[in-house]
């Protein structure tokens, strides 16, 4: 720390920066620390409310799951009563609705991680190769726009267009099927669930693949082109390579988000008669916690879950770190 | 990859199936929006007959009429118009302080600075502690439930932060000489050098604390406090009906069946309205949190 200390005191915006003299006086008293706060506390000044925030409102309740292996009262101490040890994993773990649910999130993770993974690199290269400019762009603001949307506007859309009378069941009727409602239906959530994810995200994940694909340089098409490479084989040999980084990065942040499907989203969407497919570890810990205020059973499926999120993305990191050469950090 | 069209038979075939791929996404993408506009002006038996797809049957604005003279609606909007304002006021303030913090490369123990925030991005505390927290700090029934956990979104944070560092350093510099101190630098020279970050910045927090429900519906027990996602979650969720609304019985069936369509098409009309003419602060804003990945 204090070599590169002394290397970017050169670089410093404040006054003591133009008078060299000055500086060397300053570098021999006092600690590194003392020297820095006189010199940038304007700056760390600056620093005291952020990070008032992220320790009140982030990390004081990453240690309040600490009621995980805590007796806790509902309005009680915030951090728990006294210790029971691992009681509440214990429970969790002997629980069968835990592991219900648990797969249930596996499943719905992974569908959504399969369609919403690669879909975008697919519509990207499709709007790439429209030529008219004009119509490029009214295509991509047609396709950013269910992005915008509250979660609560989606699941309000998504149960019109599904309802006994909606557009969906309007055509069955047409074409002679049975109406179905698909609402209360457990073998139509997943369907549902991904089908609206794909809606809302798809277009807006193009976003990044098409700046990467615009950073390609034309004369490595030009070579292709030279040695004879049919269109495919230019896109398979140069646009995909092109996406690579771009792609792996968001597959890696993919991952790391696979265990946190949409709380927000399922919780809208289901009710009970579909819960055997639609309740996930979130909205279980949900109904455990707030509504039946089992705040420390529900606080341990929480930590599990962190957890389980944690060490996905770290994990997901080093793998792509070792075999493409790409990470997060 | 457009420079040269090399129009081989395969390639012809291949942008006559684009065309179509595209058309079809550009249909799925807008379809809900019509046929969600359509049903609000539908009358309940076209509806239920599910007569109603792209235009209206049976028009009439009875359920409009409802929707607007019901003041619990008005109310919950302009919740979401004063939480709204209140909170990106505040997330700005936030984060454009801690972001130039972060961007001066020579500052002591920067690397912890820039960590704290980012580790909160894998790791977090979860609804549990969250809600207890926010409980035991006396916050439920008040905007600062909403306003205070949200105040720094950290994607947001390093898009500024990677703004900042962009900034050439010679400007401030030659300010710090002339005198200026640290806050007099950032609000004399790099804010307005900013104003297209701070734009994007706004719209970002802007349109997801307009968007957001769940923490209102966690942390507010009275219906006057509700923001209008709420609202309509509540409608969705069928916890409030038409007969809520004091309607005339010929008007509640009229508006049992398409209460929620108007309701919808009333929350989402400020989004689509503004949509078209900010969109390009949003694309220009992911652009450049992705510089910094």
């Amino acid at each position: 720390m204090s070599t590169s200390e002394t290397l970017s005191v050169g670089t410093t915006p404040e006054p003591e920066a133009a008078e060299p003299a000055a500086k060397g006086h300053r570098r021999k008293g006092g600690s590194s620390w003392g020297r820095a706060l006189r010199r940038d506390w304007q700056l760390y000044s600056l620093a005291v409310l952020p990070l008032l925030f992220f320790l009140i409102f982030r990390y004081a309740p990453m240690l309040g799951n600490i009621i995980a292996f805590r007796k806790f009262e509902p309005g009680g101490n915030i951090f728990g009563e006294e210790w029971v040890g691992l009681r509440y994993v214990k429970m969790f773990l002997n629980d069968p609705t835990f592991w219900n649910v648990f797969s249930n999130t596996l499943i719905l993770g992974a569908l959504t991680l399969i369609f919403c993974f690669p879909l975008p690199i697919v519509l990207a290269l499709l709007l790439n190769e429209v030529r008219r400019r004009t119509l490029k762009r009214f295509l991509q603001s047609v396709s950013y726009l269910p992005h915008f949307l509250s979660i609560v506007i989606v699941a309000g859309l998504v149960m019109q267009i599904t309802a006994i009378d909606g557009p969906i069941n309007s055509f069955l009727s047409y074409i002679g099927s049975e109406k179905i409602s698909f609402m209360q239906d457990p073998d139509w959530f997943r369907t549902i669930y991904v089908g609206s994810e794909v809606w809302q995200t798809v277009g807006w994940g193009t976003i990044l693949y098409l700046a990467a694909l615009t950073t390609i340089d034309d004369q490595l098409y030009e070579a292709a082109r030279m040695d004879g490479a049919s269109r495919w084989r230019q896109i398979w040999h140069v646009t995909l390579p092109g996406i690579r980084p771009t792609a792996v990065t968001l597959l890696i942040l993919n991952i790391g988000t696979f265990m946190a499907v949409g709380f927000e989203k399922v919780f809208l969407l289901y009710n009970p008669l579909t819960y055997p497919t639609a309740d996930v570890i979130s909205t279980y810990l949900y109904r455990m916690g707030l509504e039946a205020s089992n705040f420390s059973y529900a606080a341990a499926i929480g930590l599990f879950e962190a957890l389980v999120g944690l060490v996905l993305i770290l994990s997901a990191n080093v793998i792509s770190r070792r075999t493409v050469g790409t990470s997060l950090w | 990859m457009v420079t040269t069209h090399d129009m081989t038979r395969g390639y012809r075939v291949f942008q006559w199936f684009n065309g179509v791929i595209l058309t079809l996404v550009v249909v799925v993408t807008l379809y809900p929006f019509v046929n969600i506009l359509a049903r609000s002006f539908s009358s309940q038996a076209a509806i239920s007959a599910g007569e109603v797809n792209l235009i209206p049957k049976g028009f009439n604005l009875t359920t409009y009429k409802i929707v607007a003279s019901d003041p619990m609606f008005w109310t919950n909007y302009r919740n979401t118009v004063v939480y709204t304002v209140v909170a990106t006021v505040i997330a700005m303030v936030m984060t454009t302080c801690y972001a130039y913090v972060l961007s001066k490369k020579h500052l002591k123990g920067r690397k912890f600075l820039v960590g704290v925030a980012v580790f909160t991005m894998f790791f977090s505390g979860g609804l549990i502690p969250n809600y207890v927290l926010i409980s035991g700090l006396g916050l439920k029934n008040s905007i600062w439930a909403i306003v205070l956990p949200n105040a720094i979104s950290v994607f947001n944070l390093l898009v500024m932060k990677a703004f900042f560092e962009s900034l050439p350093q010679d400007l401030e510099e030659a300010a710090a000489i002339d005198g200026l101190n640290t806050y007099g630098i950032l609000w004399k020279i790099v804010l307005p050098l900013s104003k297209a970050v701070i734009a994007t910045m706004i719209l970002f927090y802007a349109v997801s604390f307009w968007n957001s429900w769940f923490a209102a519906f966690l942390y507010m027990n009275e219906s006057d406090l509700f923001p209008v996602t709420v609202y309509l979650r509540n409608l969705i969720a069928g916890a409030t009906g038409a007969d809520s609304f004091g309607a005339a019985a010929a008007e509640v069936t009229q508006a049992g069946a398409n209460i929620q369509a108007v309701t919808i098409v009333l929350t989402v009309l400020p989004i689509l309205v503004i949509y078209p003419f900010v969109q390009r602060y949003f694309v220009s804003g992911v652009m450049l949190g992705a510089v910094k990945g």
